[in-house]
């Protein structure tokens, strides 16, 4: 049962310096995510969401603890097995959408497939699928600065979905949303996890993305304050 | 591919801040080209004039000559030995005798050196032709430069007095039948030629020569006892060292203009990587390793270079072939160059000379735009998606 685990972490400790003393980001968490799971951290500032986040995503390391995502242990992964980890499994999504400036809409989101070895044809049909499920196909060629912010996280979720990454880790990905563009993206989302079966882990304090949630941990001062079920209270468009 | 066509995408993407280094780094190579080409054709050029007129295939020197030494010069010579002879008589070389001697021009005391030189030859492409001597004046050829500075012109009379091989003051008054206009100063300053024969008469010097000049492409040089061939490597020695040390003077100028651009790229590289920090870091979560993005930024850096060789070509081509055909007309007083260019500089441009400037840019241009890419080897992906630099 246990390998049918796509995320584990054990005893997850990160400490950052301040002075003298150690600030405890993550204070031994204890957390196990299976395929397909929408689960979400919520907390306060600095309880921990981000850093959780940072690590299962490979892009951070933790101080101790362990960390095993897609069978890889985190803590034991070189710079250059971090990158191919995230490149191949693993999708993000950022508060402040991050889409490259200088790249147009279809670009951005063909960016992620370019380290696949993948021919241009392929990279074309899956960037293409992608803009359809986060409907802005027919902004291909605008640039980012063109889309309004509910379209730019469109884009950035076909850019995290476009390589059918087995998880997705979504950090406070309406907070720079009005509430309709935030429900549209999370219906979004939903969907996709629904039809492809992608695991999306949420970072978020915003109850429209909790409404969401089939799972929510809670995180206070590093721990693991609550972890509960949720049943959907939400229907599609976000109306409860 | 990816990585160069990122770069590219990025590089274009800058824009303007892009075209400004673009047109800096250009002008650069146009610059380079055009003053490296100055010079080649200047090298050139004056090693053309020197190979026509004065050395043609080499020259065999008697072993007493050496023409920085005028003390010396009355007993550098010698009977032309025979298989030297065996040349001249075949027309594959010329003699040439030599000795000090002083002039007289409007009572003033000149020394000058007395040059021997068949009227007929055609081994160097001297005037020699109007040395024939028609009537019981010996007619004399100089150079413009001699005639300015000693105040002679064609028509005039002027006395000559040397010593002989005994040892003898002799002296006779010559008349000069042409004065040359050559670029060649070394026929030219301080020096009257005179009919080969009659100079080996008065000088009581039979077949005797200083030198000896043969012919050009002579493959066949026979070893003369007493007698040292001087090659084309040799003799132009010091117009290569000339032209080395005036090339090296001249690209101050471009060093300083490669420098702006180099320091503009610079800057832009620093800019770029500090205002970009979270776009690498996006990068860093797309799955791109660190070392991709060094690659990208030094790309993008060095891929400046490249744009300016394609711009340098759309303006610079034009007016480097424009200028390639009607050459730049020498001030007077070019001969103080230390050596002889004509009227007209023609520039010469190789494909060394383009080939070594765009690799010479490039290899610049990328060591620059990598310097700064130093600092994202240490950049933690999450500092990079926060806007910090680590």
């Amino acid at each position: 049962m246990e390998n049918s685990f796509l995320i584990k972490t054990q005893d997850l400790v990160k400490t950052y310096p301040m002075g003298h003393t150690k600030i405890f980001a993550l204070n031994g968490v204890n957390l196990n995510f299976r395929p397909g799971e929408f689960a979400g951290l919520v907390g306060p500032s600095g309880s921990g969401k981000t850093t959780f986040l940072n690590i299962v995503g490979s892009l951070d390391s933790p101080t101790s603890g362990s960390a095993v995502v897609m069978g890889k242990k985190i803590e034991d992964l070189s710079h250059k097995q971090a990158a191919w980890l995230r490149n191949q499994n693993i999708g993000f999504i950022f508060q402040t959408f991050n889409l490259l400036p200088v790249y147009t809409v279809y670009e951005n989101v063909e960016f992620t497939l370019l380290l696949l070895k993948m021919s241009a044809e392929e990279r074309k049909d899956k960037v293409m699928q992608a803009l359809e499920w986060v409907k802005l196909a027919d902004r291909a060629k605008s640039k980012p600065a063109q889309l309004s912010g509910g379209q730019s996280q469109r884009v950035a979720v076909a850019r995290a979905i476009v390589k059918e990454p087995s998880i997705i880790l979504a950090d406070e990905p309406t907070a720079n949303l009005d509430a309709e563009n935030s429900f549209n993206i999370l219906d979004t989302m939903e969907e996709l996890n629904r039809e492809l079966g992608t695991t999306f882990i949420f970072a978020t304090h915003d109850e429209k993305v909790i409404k969401y949630l089939r799972r929510k941990i809670t995180l206070v001062d590093g721990k693991v304050a609550k972890d509960e079920a949720l049943e959907q209270k939400k229907v599609k468009g976000g109306n409860q | 591919m990816i990585i160069p066509r990122l770069a590219l995408k990025n590089l274009l993407g800058a824009g303007l801040r892009t075209w400004l280094n673009v047109v800096v780094l250009s002008l650069s190579f146009v610059l380079i080209i055009f003053l490296q080409s100055l010079y080649k054709g200047m090298g050139d050029q004056a090693k053309e004039a020197k190979i026509d007129i004065e050395f043609a295939g080499g020259q065999y020197w008697h072993e007493s000559y050496d023409p920085f030494d005028p003390l010396t010069l009355e007993d550098a010579h010698g009977v032309v030995p025979d298989p030297i002879q065996e040349k001249i008589d075949k027309g594959e070389a010329t003699p040439i005798l030599v000795t000090q001697a002083t002039i007289y021009p409007e009572g003033r005391l000149r020394t000058i050196l007395l040059k021997g030189i068949y009227p007929q030859q055609s081994i160097v492409n001297l005037p020699s032709k109007f040395l024939v001597q028609e009537g019981e004046d010996i007619p004399a050829l100089i150079g413009a430069r001699m005639a300015k500075s000693a105040g002679l012109k064609m028509g005039d009379m002027v006395t000559v007095r040397w010593r002989d091989a005994k040892g003898t003051f002799d002296a006779r008054d010559v008349q000069i039948a042409r004065v040359m206009k050559t670029s060649v100063g070394t026929v030219d300053q301080g020096q009257i030629w005179i009919p080969l024969e009659k100079m080996r008469g008065l000088m009581s010097m039979e077949n005797e020569s200083s030198l000896v000049v043969v012919a050009k492409n002579t493959e066949d040089i026979p070893t003369v006892s007493g007698w040292d061939f001087k090659s084309l490597e040799f003799l132009l020695a010091d117009i290569e060292y000339l032209v080395r040390t005036k090339t090296t003077g001249g690209s101050i100028m471009y060093i300083f203009l490669l420098l702006l651009a180099m320091l503009a790229i610079f800057n832009t590289q620093v800019l770029s990587i500090f205002r970009r920090r979270k776009e690498m870091g996006t990068m860093m979560a797309l799955g791109f390793t660190r070392s991709k993005i060094i690659q990208l930024f030094t790309l993008e850096g060095a891929m400046h270079s490249v744009l300016a060789a394609i711009v340098a070509a759309i303006y610079g081509i034009p007016f480097l072939v424009w200028f390639s055909k009607t050459g730049w007309a020498l001030p007077e007083g070019t001969d103080d160059f230390g050596f002889g260019l004509g009227e007209k500089l023609f520039p010469v441009y190789s494909v060394g000379l383009v080939v070594g400037t765009i690799v010479l840019v490039l290899l610049v241009t990328t060591i620059v735009s990598f310097l700064p890419t130093r600092k994202i080897a240490k950049l933690k992906p999450t500092d990079a998606l926060r806007g910090k630099m680590s």
